[in-house]
């Protein structure tokens, strides 16, 4: 129950987001460091969730399979694989070390 | 009726879909329901929130640090909404509609066509297209992720790194977003241990803002001398 008030009211903020840009004065836009402050944003919202789903284990720090998979993604995304299969060879990656036994 | 910017719409359409399906399996491994998972395409409509969303959750985060990173990351959208509002001059009744279907894709599809009536188009078909197949594979998604029982073994914890690898990637041009990311990935691990799980991406956000300042005013000191 909890977990659905929390994805509706996600829902209607990112819904809030969206509309709030058509309806904000125009010369918001002018100002080139909005742009670029919501991409520096971005750009570590992204980084940190990248660290956490590799390393994070509750509030410890786990090396386990899924570095494999962070490098498997890494080298997929070096040769410029599409997004569907970098997301496939991470998981590929992450198979195979626990088909090796590792953790 | 298939004019260039329909056509690039619908395209787009079809291979973002498909990473709905990755997002419908990694909203189950999560734990969310089916219809839970749904809701969250359907009514949320940004992948990568969707996918901050349900990584919090999976890594033991509470609703509100998920609430956060999602509506953190959601927030270019907005940006996107002012730039289609000055490039498409829609009327104003249409503004609510098109909210729902501003989305990184509807503004790269509309912004890359050069005739103003093709943009409009651009942007409605990408739009529209990506709704429909995301939807559809999330659902796809769902349904396979129920059924696999040992995700470790499917290394779908993996599939989650390279998802938000991927979704990196491409923001990763010149060396001060190459900074910001290392500088949000180190803060990171650094907080992981002291606050509960899905707090260190929130700091990491607002450390990567500071750090933007900070190259910012580094940059035109540089420029200036």
């Amino acid at each position: 129950m909890r977990v659905w008030l929390w994805i509706l009211f996600a829902s209607v903020t990112a819904y809030a987001t969206k509309f709030a840009g058509y309806l904000l004065p125009r010369k918001w836009l002018a100002n080139p460091s909005v742009p670029a402050i919501t991409g520096a944003a971005t750009v570590g919202l992204l980084a940190a969730l990248t660290t956490t789903s590799a390393l994070a284990d509750g509030q410890s720090i786990l090396l386990d399979s899924r570095l494999l998979a962070l490098a498997a993604a890494l080298v997929a995304l070096r040769l410029k694989a599409p997004f569907i299969a970098v997301v496939a060879i991470g998981a590929l990656g992450a198979a195979l070390g626990r088909m090796a036994g590792l953790p | 009726m298939f004019t260039p910017g329909v056509r690039t719409g619908l395209w787009v359409g079809l291979a973002t879909g498909l990473y709905g399906i990755s997002f419908g399996a990694l909203a189950a491994v999560a734990g969310l329901d089916i219809p839970q998972t749904c809701a969250l395409s359907l009514l949320m409509f940004t992948g990568g929130s969707q996918f901050a969303f349900i990584g919090v959750l999976a890594g033991g985060g509470s609703g509100l640090a998920a609430w956060s990173a999602a509506s953190l990351l959601g927030i270019r959208n907005g940006v996107y909404g002012m730039q289609l509002k000055a490039l498409l001059h829609p009327p104003a009744r249409l503004a609510p509609v098109m909210a729902q279907f501003t989305i990184d894709e509807s503004m790269a599809v509309s912004s890359a066509q050069a005739d103003p009536a093709e943009r409009k188009r651009g942007f409605w078909a990408a739009g529209l297209a990506v709704f429909v197949f995301w939807n559809l594979a999330t659902l796809v998604g769902a349904l396979a992720g129920n059924v696999i029982g040992d995700v470790k073994a499917w290394g779908l914890d993996g599939a989650a790194v390279a998802a938000f690898c991927g979704l990196l990637w491409p923001l990763l041009s010149g060396r001060k977003p190459v900074a910001i990311a290392l500088v949000a990935a180190l803060f990171t691990l650094a907080a992981i241990g002291f606050v509960p799980p899905g707090i260190p991406i929130l700091i990491a956000a607002a450390v990567s803002l500071i750090a933007w300042q900070l190259l910012d005013r580094a940059g035109k000191t540089g420029a200036s001398e």
